[in-house]
C-alpha cells in the first residue's frame, strides 16, 4: 500500500519552462528526468554509429578475401565498435538512462542527492566521448588495438592511441561521480516507510552497480595512465624491453573490465525483476533471494577477472582459482533465473512487448551465461580462447543480456517518460526481426569458434564460408529489426496516443505520478508502507 | 540548532605531526625499495602506503571523528582491495 498524492495539473517535466529555453533548457538543466533523456540521445547517436561499424565488419566476413575493406581498415572498425559500444553505451547504459530517470521517482525522492553533479557527470560524458571519437580522425590513424589496449601493442602502435585512452579514462570520472550520486541518493532519501527492504529491485540493482562503479573504475583509470605514461615517458610498467610486465596489464585492466561486465548486466537484471512481476500480475517469487544474490555478484565479481587470462602465462595456483571462482559467480546469477522463472508458475501473464523482450532476454541470456560455463572450464578455455566462439558469447551475454534489458526498459517506462503509448504492433514485428536476426547472427559464431575461426581477423580461409554467410544475413535482418523498433518509438513520441498513469498496472511508486511526471515528480513525498510487488 | 552532526577541530600541531609522518612513512617506501627483499619489497612498500592511507582518512578526512558506519564502510572497501591484491599476487608468486 501506497500513499501518495500526485500532480495530474501541474506541467510535466518536458513542458516545464525554466531558467533557459530550447536546447540550453535541455543541456543545463539539473532535472533528473532531462539528464536521463540526454544520456539516451546520447547514446542512440552514439549506438548507431557502432551498429553500423559493426554491420560493416559483418559485411567484410560475408566472403573470404577482401570484400569491402583492408586489414587495417577492419582493426580500427572492431576498436572502434568495440571502444563506443563498451565505454560510452554499454557501461553508462541502463544506470545513466533509466537509473536517473526512475531511481529517484522510485525511491519517493524528488530529485538525485547532488543534481548539479548528475550534471557534471553527463558533460564529462559528453566531453570524454568526444576525445575518445576523435582518435578516429586525427594524427596517424585510427587505434587498432581493440578496446582492451592491450600491452605491449597499445604503445608501440604507430596508431593514434592517446585521445583513445585518454577519452576512456575521462568517460570513467563520469562512471564514479554517478555512481556517488546513487549511492548517497539511497541512503539518504529513500521515501519515509521505505526500508531497505521495501526498495524496489531495480534501485537494489543500481545500488550495487554503483559500488562497483566507485571502486572498480578508478583502477583501469590509473591503468589507462600508466599506458600514457609509458608511451610517453617510456617508463616500464608494462614494456618487458623497459623491466615491465605485460601481464600486470592484463591484470590491471581486467581487475575493472570484468566487475564492468556486472556494471551492464545488473541494472539489466534489475530491470527484468521489474518487468516480470508487472506483466505476471503476481509478487515476484523470492525478492530477498534476488537482493542478496545481486549483492553477491556484485562482490564475487570482483575476483573472477582472470578468466580472461587464462593463456596469458599466468600462474598454475592462479589459474585454478580463477577457474573456481568463475564457476562460483554463476550461482547468484542462476539464482535469479530460477526467481524469475518461479515468478512465471500459474501467473496471469499479460503478454505485451516489455514482457516479451523479458522473455527473449532470459533465452539468450541463458545461452550466454551457459557459453560462459564453458568458458570458464580452463580446458576448454584453452582452445576457444580468442575465437569467434567468445565474440559470440560476450555478445549474447552484452548484447544479449544489456542490450535485451534496455530495449525492455525503454518498452515499458517509454509511456511514462514520454507521456505517449508506441504502436504495439510494430514494436512486436521489431522485435521478432531483431530477436531472429540476432540469433542467426551469433550462434553460427559458437560453432565458427569451436571449429577454429579466430577472431579480429578479416578474412578466414574457405571452411568457415558457409556459417559466416548465414551470419551476415543475420546481421542485416537485426540491423532492419532496429530500424523499425527505433523509427516506431521516435513516430510514437509524437503521434503516439497519450499514456496514462498506469498503463501496465504497475505497483512501484512511478505508476503513482503522472505521465510523463512533473519537474519535481511527487506533490508530496509518498508514505510507503508496503511491499513495492503486493499483487495477491 | 543540533541537527546531529558534530565539529571537531584538530589542533594544529597534531596536523604537523602528521605531516611528519606521512614524509617520513613516504621515504621509507622508497628506501625499501633499494633493498633486495623478494617478494617482501613489494610487500612493504604496501604496508607503508597503506598505514599513510590510513592516516589521511582519520585525520585529513575526518573518519576518527565521524560515525563509526562510515569508518565500517571504509573498512569493507579497505579488505576488498586487500583481498584484490593478493588474488594478484598468486599469480606473481608462483609463476
Amino acid at each position: 500500500m501506497i500513499e501518495t498524492h500526485t500532480q495530474d495539473t501541474t506541467p510535466s517535466f518536458l513542458e516545464y519552462k525554466g531558467r533557459f529555453k530550447g536546447l540550453m533548457g535541455w543541456i543545463f538543466s539539473t532535472d533528473h528526468k532531462r539528464i536521463g533523456l540526454l544520456y539516451l540521445y546520447s547514446m542512440l547517436v552514439f549506438f548507431s554509429v557502432a551498429a553500423i561499424l559493426g554491420l560493416l565488419m559483418k559485411l567484410e566476413l560475408i566472403a573470404p578475401g577482401k570484400t569491402i575493406m583492408g586489414a587495417q581498415t577492419y582493426n580500427s572498425f572492431f576498436t572502434l565498435h568495440g571502444i563506443t559500444m563498451i565505454f560510452l553505451i554499454v557501461v553508462p547504459g541502463l544506470p545513466a538512462v533509466f537509473g536517473n530517470f526512475f531511481l529517484p521517482i522510485m525511491i519517493g525522492a524528488k530529485d538525485v542527492a547532488f543534481p548539479k553533479l548528475n550534471l557534471v557527470s553527463w558533460w564529462i560524458y559528453i566531453i570524454g566521448a568526444f576525445i575518445a571519437l576523435s582518435a578516429q580522425f586525427m594524427g596517424d590513424g585510427a587505434p587498432d588495438t581493440g578496446w582492451t589496449f592491450y600491452a605491449p601493442y597499445s604503445f608501440k602502435t604507430g596508431t593514434n592511441m592517446l585521445p583513445a585512452v585518454l577519452g576512456a579514462f575521462i568517460l570513467g570520472f563520469s562512471s564514479i561521480v554517478t555512481g556517488i550520486n546513487f549511492i548517497v541518493t539511497m541512503h539518504r532519501m529513500r521515501a519515509p516507510g521505505m526500508n531497505w527492504m521495501k526498495m524496489p529491485l531495480f534501485p537494489w540493482a543500481l545500488y550495487g552497480t554503483s559500488w562497483i562503479q566507485v571502486l572498480a573504475t578508478p583502477i583501469v583509470g590509473v591503468t589507462l595512465l600508466m599506458v600514457v605514461l609509458e608511451r610517453t615517458l617510456q617508463i616500464g610498467f608494462f614494456d618487458p624491453a623497459l623491466g615491465g610486465d605485460p601481464i600486470l596489464y592484463q591484470h590491471l585492466f581486467w581487475i575493472y573490465s570484468h566487475p564492468a561486465v556486472y556494471i551492464m548486466i545488473l541494472p539489466a537484471m534489475g530491470v527484468i525483476s521489474e518487468i516480470i512481476p508487472t506483466f505476471a500480475r503476481k509478487t515476484i517469487f523470492g525478492y530477498t533471494a534476488i537482493v542478496v544474490s545481486t549483492l553477491a555478484i556484485a562482490f564475487v565479481g570482483y575476483f573472477v577477472w582472470g578468466h580472461h587470462m587464462f593463456t596469458s602465462g599466468m600462474s598454475g595456483v592462479a589459474l585454478y582459482t580463477f577457474s573456481i571462482l568463475t564457476f562460483l559467480v554463476a550461482i547468484p546469477s542462476a539464482i535469479k533465473i530460477f526467481n524469475w522463472v518461479a515468478t512465471l508458475h500459474k501467473a496471469s501473464i499479460d503478454l505485451q512487448t516489455p514482457f516479451l523482450w523479458a522473455l527473449c532476454f532470459l533465452f539468450v541470456f541463458m545461452i550466454g551465461g551457459l557459453s560462459g560455463m564453458v568458458l570458464g572450464a580452463l580446458s576448454a578455455n584453452v582452445h576457444l580462447h580468442d575465437t569467434a566462439f567468445v565474440v559470440a558469447h560476450f555478445h549474447y551475454i552484452v548484447f544479449g543480456g544489456t542490450g535485451y534489458a534496455f530495449f525492455g526498459a525503454l518498452h515499458y517506462w517509454y509511456p511514462k517518460m514520454f507521456g505517449r503509448m508506441y504502436d504495439k504492433s510494430w514494436a512486436n514485428i521489431g522485435l521478432a526481426m531483431f530477436f531472429t536476426g540476432f540469433n542467426t547472427l551469433y550462434l553460427p559464431m559458437f560453432y565458427l569458434g569451436m571449429t577454429g575461426m579466430p577472431r579480429r581477423y578479416y578474412d578466414y580461409v574457405d571452411k568457415f564460408h558457409g556459417p559466416n554467410i548465414i551470419s551476415s544475413l543475420g546481421a542485416i535482418l537485426m540491423i532492419v529489426g532496429l530500424i523499425v523498433i527505433i523509427t516506431n518509438l521516435v513516430r510514437s513520441a509524437r503521434y503516439g496516443a497519450p499514456a496514462v498513469k498506469d498503463p501496465w498496472k504497475g505497483k512501484t511508486l512511478e505508476w503513482t505520478v503522472a505521465s510523463p511526471p512533473s519537474l519535481e515528480n511527487f506533490d508530496e513525498i509518498p508514505t510507503v508502507t508496503d511491499h513495492p510487488y503486493k499483487y495477491e | 540548532m543540533d541537527n546531529g552532526q558534530h565539529t571537531h577541530i584538530v589542533k594544529y600541531s597534531t596536523f604537523v605531526w602528521i605531516l611528519i609522518i606521512l614524509l617520513v612513512l613516504t621515504f621509507s617506501s622508497v628506501a625499501i625499495t633499494q633493498l633486495d627483499l623478494g617478494v617482501y619489497t613489494v610487500t612493504g612498500a604496501l604496508l607503508f602506503a597503506s598505514v599513510k592511507s590510513v592516516i589521511v582518512l582519520m585525520y585529513f578526512m575526518h573518519l576518527k571523528f565521524d560515525k563509526k558506519f562510515y569508518a565500517i564502510m571504509m573498512a569493507g572497501i579497505a579488505l576488498l582491495l586487500t583481498s584484490v591484491i593478493i588474488v594478484t599476487f598468486l599469480d606473481y608468486l608462483y609463476r
